[in-house]
């Protein structure tokens, strides 16, 4: 379940972003990304996530260990929060939504429809949704956006129990999120790639 | 991915869900033909196969930017991807939902418009198993066009006029079939190739969607 990459290049929209990030991310711990708007985090984690190619390097991933979750939170308005989360569930043949949604807070608003829940508490659903999936390795893109200080501290300990049950997590975020883990964070400043367009385009691939 | 396909299904029965639409605009354009071509009952005898399989192209279209664009907005195609459903999978889902809930109420509906249009009472059941056999592959080649256009701001008119022009095999056989199953003559030719079309359309429509949008979500 280790994910290891080494000498890895990202581009987006032809521009080279990144390039020789290595890291290695061993069950049990979290990395955490940080960096400042534009310098290619999600280009990143989107790689990683097998949702864009990478341009150079090697990355080697469990096949299907892992679980992205984006800046959007993809859930169907017209369903509720239940449904929404069951379908999840179902798709990635994971646990019962039981505990995903005591863990984060949801029981009272289960019935409620997805599309009439606030900013804060999709964004709690979203989260919800990594505990049904039962993947080790969690890609979590700014994951604390929205969310009030219970809700980054419900996440917190979220993070801290599946790390404490042999997961990992990737997560790129802005602020402290008071891990009581093992975390290391990678500053993606100085991997920033000198300015040079991408020889070929890169929709061909 | 039967829960893909119970959430699609679901989704469409829900309000804002866009089923009955496609069987509404079939409706009116179906009767707006008489108004315009006048009440011969010969005339529309003679015209009902095409026009009824004209409408159900139509009507066919209707839903057919929702299909990826609904999920690419709101993350979910993201999701859907980095999941174990394989993407081939995920388009032959969407084809099939959008085929229960558009295609086959269109060929359910299209018996008591018949009579409405004077179809020839022998020329009923070659009318609805041309749509039956037919309608798949218009969903099928509906979702490749959806899936190439998935991102496209306003991509509901590039959407019809890349999947239009495809439609054209679909539509000179299935409405040959329901022509000649009219006026009495044999069906044979046209329906194998309508079948040879559906069956070709679900075996590999699937991998060029899947293509496409794999190269969108970058």
């Amino acid at each position: 379940m280790t994910v290891i990459a080494t000498d890895l290049v990202v581009a987006r929209a032809g521009r080279v972003l990144l390039e020789h990030i290595s890291f290695s991310l061993h069950p049990g711990n979290a990395l955490v990304l940080k960096g400042a708007n534009g310098i290619g985090k999600t280009t990143l984690l989107r790689g990683i996530a097998g949702l864009q190619p990478l341009m150079a390097g090697k990355l080697s991933v469990t096949d299907d260990s892992h679980v992205y979750a984006g800046h959007q939170d993809g859930h169907k308005a017209m369903l509720s929060v239940a449904e929404n989360l069951t379908f999840w569930s179902r798709v990635f043949k994971g646990p019962p939504i039981e505990r995903a949604l005591e863990q984060f807070d949801l029981v009272a608003l289960r019935n409620r429809l997805a599309g009439t829940l606030s900013a804060g508490q999709k964004r709690r659903l979203a989260l919800a949704r990594l505990c049904v999936t039962g993947r080790k390795v969690w890609i979590l893109d700014e994951p604390t956006v929205s969310l009030d200080d219970a809700g980054v501290d419900l996440f917190s300990k979220t993070i801290d129990a599946h790390l404490a049950q042999g997961g990992s997590a990737l997560i790129s975020t802005h602020i402290d999120l008071g891990l009581k883990a093992p975390f290391d964070i990678l500053d993606l400043s100085p991997f920033r790639a000198t300015p040079r367009a991408l020889a070929m385009d890169e929709a061909f691939l | 991915m039967i829960a893909l396909l119970v959430r699609d299904i679901q989704l469409a029965l829900r309000a804002g869900g866009g089923l009955g639409l496609g069987l509404a605009f079939f409706l009116i354009l179906t009767t707006l033909v008489p108004f315009g071509v006048g009440a011969d009952r010969q005339l529309l005898g003679a015209i009902a196969p095409g026009i009824l399989w004209l409408g159900a192209l139509l009507s066919c279209l209707l839903s057919l930017d929702r299909l990826f664009a609904l999920d690419f907005e709101d993350g979910s195609l993201d999701l859907i991807a980095t999941s174990p459903i394989p993407l081939e999978g995920v388009v032959l889902v969407k084809a099939l939902s959008h085929w229960l809930t558009t295609g086959l109420p269109l060929v359910l509906g299209s018996a008591p418009l018949g009579l409405m249009l004077h179809l020839p009472a022998h020329g009923f059941g070659w009318m609805i198993l041309s749509l039956l056999i037919g309608t798949p592959a218009l969903s099928m080649i509906g979702c490749f066009g959806a899936a190439l256009c998935v991102g496209v701001k306003r991509g509901g008119l590039l959407l019809s006029l890349l999947v239009l022009p495809l439609y054209i095999p679909t539509l000179i056989f299935g409405a040959d079939v329901a022509r000649r199953g009219a006026t009495g003559m044999s069906v044979e030719t046209p329906l194998l190739l309508l079948g040879g079309i559906s069956l070709a359309a679900i075996a590999l429509i699937p991998l060029a969607a899947a293509a496409c949008l794999r190269v969108n979500l970058r």
